[in-house]
């Protein structure tokens, strides 16, 4: 329709992604006192000094901004776990390790808003960079060995922010399998074979995009 | 996707779904993030919608209140800043609606069971949004064309079926998280059977799963 031609109309930005991520709990150690908060998202505290507490993590980074609370990483986010993670993950080619499915934007906003909280944060830091690229290249040469029709291919342990980059292409190439495997596009044995024989034919289609 | 969504729900498993999946403002995320992703429009969340509308109202009255009484406004801001997202999330969920609509109002108007999908609102935009896009092509282009090709959903007389009418791509993959464990179920179109552990995630065709998305046994990401 005319004005309406954005083949992205249903897909999250990142913005949205990080948005979704910031409902994510942590927890704080206010340095305040403060009556409960009664949001429509829930309820929160009431926050006592010194007192740790669960809380959303856009809740925790704007406390921390206003110099009102620190944040403790979550517990994923030490040099052991992180290191133990890397390993696992350059060990297998084709599993994934299992890390919160927010983990890049997680860390992300911590980094950007509470650097000073994370023990060894340069350490943290590359390490969450190396697994994230370890993880796409994996995710990059796991794709490459998609080449038949398939209604489902399970993704696990895959992260919000990897789902959202390899969704457009996975979701394409599949719809494209599938239409072009389709039987009602084969009706006709004769046509097939000298028009498309690399449909007609699964094992030379398979051989020819080796 | 929590609730049934409206008319046909009963008030008893309104309770039972908000119980188990905490606030309604989670549930409106689902919603959101489910109506993101899905290519059709899917059903209005009818009391949901009016429920936050409510809950939203309440807040902004309760933040005035706040800002005349001196308290903290560290914590006014901070509970601004609770209602901005809400109300981002509520906006947005209503805003991709109408995209779908604009999309496809076409295939809405000849359609009952997706019109059935839609809020009051929605269905008399809809409707106006036909009009207009049929009386702005009408004028613009079909009348200066020959006479078997005025036809707004037909490419031309001979045409037995409307054969130009935009329709969501049914055929189309999404990624899915299930939220409970599913049996062994078809797969559309195939022989395929797929088994669903609680929290798998997996990109599927959207046809096979479609029920299974209405009825909130699966979550779209």
């Amino acid at each position: 329709m005319a004005g309406q031609s954005d083949p992205q109309l249903s897909l999250f930005s990142a913005e949205e992604v990080e948005f979704i991520a910031e409902d994510e709990m942590v927890e704080i150690v206010p340095n305040l006192r403060m009556d409960a908060l009664n949001f429509v998202c829930g309820d929160f505290g009431p926050f006592f000094p010194q007192l740790a507490t669960q809380v959303p993590l856009w809740l925790a980074v704007a406390l921390k901004k206003r110099g009102k609370c620190t944040i403790r990483p979550p517990q994923w986010m030490t040099v052991e776990k992180l290191t133990q993670v890397l390993e696992a993950e350059r060990d297998s080619q084709r599993v994934f390790e299992q890390l919160p499915f927010h983990y890049v934007e997680i860390s992300r906003l911590l980094f950007d808003h509470a650097r000073d909280d994370i023990p060894d944060v340069y350490m943290v830091r590359s390490l969450i960079e190396d697994i994230r690229d370890v993880r796409f290249h994996k995710v990059e040469t796991n794709l490459e060995s998609l080449n038949e029709r398939a209604f489902a291919l399970k993704i696990n342990n895959l992260s919000a922010m990897e789902v959202n980059i390899v969704r457009p292409f996975v979701g394409r190439a599949l719809q494209a399998f599938y239409k072009h495997d389709s039987p009602d596009l084969i009706p006709d044995q004769d046509r097939v074979s000298d028009r498309r024989p690399q449909v007609a034919n699964n094992a030379t289609r398979r051989h020819l995009r080796r | 996707m929590a609730s049934e969504a409206g008319e046909g729900s009963t008030a008893g498993m309104d309770d039972y779904e908000t119980l188990i999946s905490t606030t309604d403002v989670e549930l409106l995320k689902k919603a959101w993030r489910n109506e993101k992703a899905a290519p059709e429009i899917l059903r209005f969340e009818t009391s949901l919608i009016q429920r936050i509308r409510g809950q939203i109202q309440l807040m902004e009255e309760n933040i005035e209140e706040f800002a005349g009484s001196g308290i903290d406004p560290l914590t006014v801001s901070l509970y601004q800043m609770d209602l901005d997202r809400t109300q981002y999330l509520f906006r947005s969920y209503l805003r991709i609606r109408l995209q779908k609509i604009e999309k496809y109002m076409f295939h809405i108007s000849k359609n009952p069971e997706v019109q059935s999908r839609l809020s009051e609102q929605e269905k008399g935009f809809a409707r106006r949004c036909a009009d207009d896009m049929e009386r702005h092509l009408e004028e613009s282009v079909l009348s200066k064309l020959p006479d078997n090709y005025q036809d707004t959903v037909k490419q031309s007389i001979i045409s037995e079926e409307s054969d130009m009418i935009p329709e969501p791509q049914l055929d189309s993959f999404v990624v899915c998280k299930s939220r409970r464990f599913l049996g062994p179920f078809q797969l559309d179109g195939s022989d395929e059977l797929l088994e669903m552990k609680p929290d798998e995630l997996c990109i599927i065709h959207y046809k096979s799963i479609r029920e299974r998305v209405q009825e909130g046994d699966i979550d779209l990401v």
